[in-house]
């Protein structure tokens, strides 16, 4: 068995260097949930691990302008302590917390979620629905894209052999902007999402929704963004008609397939709901900053 | 295969030892460092058996490398009593029986105890959600809960008198 070696760069080009050296066996670490489980496994067999963590700025959150920057090896305890963050995007920061148990808090991280590519992350339809982007640094130098341009299907990325996630970032807001993220799971807790549902919207003075972005999780090969219902709920205050329409919406645009956790009917059903139940959550946060 | 050398903290004593890059942080603790406090349930961060705290955040030390430990404060089940005195959780634990086979229990007491600091005076729903990650087998967590509530209620007692 080749020799697994492990490395701590300090820089993001030292960080570049280790992983194009490993001519794609080699993975950078962060939070560490997903990689070490899948080496356990056998399923991930890296020659290298690159410990993205000692790079300055890959933990912790920057403020400016109503923006945030989220280093890409901040762990989600971090954003659910981070005040301004939570009042600015609570349903960012809910998805994010409700990934596995207080353990898993301590380590996993955003960008973690989004590169592992699997399509019930619970973080990645709320950063989605929030219009967020990651800068990405690979041997070419750095490109920001959206986030719903990272996972390309099931375990798989855009991201080349050389490239790493910086950071993730969240764009200021507009007064009366809220988001919001649910998702079903069989029990309370520590489980997956066999639907998820991001919503974020924006409201004018006399509470009509002037901008609104639906992301479903788990009903199709990623999570995705479905521009019809967020356009179904836009110029409306989300009356019975809006809603019913984003419910149509959010199902047709679900392709989900059938496991153990849920038949292909369940799914779509539950993803029509869970966008029904989130935009109003969202609204009501919405409102209530007006 | 060359090893890595790693100089970290483990309950506020210096610690040194040698790794491979695979091994992770809760086999170090073990084999290298001899604090077997830390159980291995799973292996796969879903049972909390191995709950240490890491630069004072509760974690998994199966899903930490032992190399991530370089320059870390770690803190383990072996720092938790003060010479013969046992912790206040620990102490309930024993009065409320919270415990049959045992091989949760340090990882239940280390994530009560990183609870309590955050939390004081935490409510019964607000114990089981932090706790969810603490698999046990045997008590079916009732005891635990009570364990927990009871210790965090003497310990602000005495945070009060002192």
């Amino acid at each position: 068995m080749p020799e697994l070696e492990f490395v701590a760069p300090k820089t993001a080009e030292e960080a570049v260097r280790a992983l194009a050296a490993g001519a794609g066996k080699a993975r950078p670490l962060a939070g560490g949930t997903d990689l070490l489980v899948q080496m356990k496994s056998g399923r991930a067999k890296p020659s290298a691990i690159v410990d993205l963590k000692r790079i300055p700025g890959m933990i912790g959150i920057r403020e400016a302008g109503g923006a945030f920057v989220i280093g890409a090896a901040t762990p989600g305890v971090l954003l659910g302590e981070h005040a301004a963050l939570v009042a600015a995007w609570p349903g960012v920061v809910e998805g994010a917390n409700l990934i596995g148990s207080t353990q898993i808090q301590g380590r996993a991280t955003l960008a973690g979620n989004l590169c592992n590519a699997s399509p019930a992350a619970d973080s990645v339809p709320a950063m989605i629905a929030a219009g967020a982007t990651c800068v990405i640094v690979g041997a070419k130098g750095r490109r920001e894209i959206p986030v719903e341009q990272v996972a390309t299907g099931p375990g798989q990325t855009s991201l080349a052999a050389d490239e790493f996630v910086l950071e993730i970032k969240l764009p200021a807001r507009p007064p009366r902007s809220a988001d919001a993220y649910l998702r079903s799971i069989p029990r309370t807790e520590m489980d997956i999402a066999v639907v998820g549902a991001g919503v974020n919207l924006t409201l004018d003075a006399g509470g009509k929704i002037t901008a609104a972005r639906v992301a479903l999780g788990a009903v199709g090969p990623t999570a995705s963004l479905v521009p019809e219902a967020g356009a179904a709920i836009v110029g409306t205050t989300l009356d019975e008609g809006a809603l019913d329409a984003l419910d149509a919406a959010a199902r047709a645009a679900a392709r989900p397939i059938a496991d153990k956790r849920g038949t292909v009917d369940y799914r779509i059903k539950i993803a029509g709901v869970l966008a029904r139940r989130a935009a109003r959550i969202a609204y009501e946060r919405a409102g209530a900053r007006s | 295969m060359s090893k890595l050398h790693i100089t970290t903290t483990v309950n506020d004593d210096p610690a040194e030892f040698l790794t491979d890059p695979s091994t992770t942080l809760l086999d170090a603790l073990r084999d290298n460092l001899g604090l077997t406090g830390a159980k291995e349930g799973c292996g796969s961060g879903d049972c909390g058996a191995c709950s240490v705290m890491v630069d004072g955040r509760l974690v998994c030390a199966c899903l930490v490398l032992a190399a991530e430990a370089e320059g870390r404060r770690i803190e383990t089940i072996e720092g938790m009593a003060q010479g013969g005195t046992l912790h206040p959780l620990q102490q309930k634990f024993l009065e409320h029986a919270a415990l049959q086979c045992g091989f949760c229990t340090p990882g239940l007491l280390v994530a009560a105890k990183a609870l309590l600091a955050e939390n004081p005076d935490p409510t019964e729903t607000e114990v089981r959600y932090w706790l969810a990650g603490n698999l046990c087998r045997c008590t079916g967590y009732d005891k635990v809960v009570r364990a927990v509530i009871d210790a965090a209620a003497e310990m602000r007692q005495v945070r009060r008198a002192s």
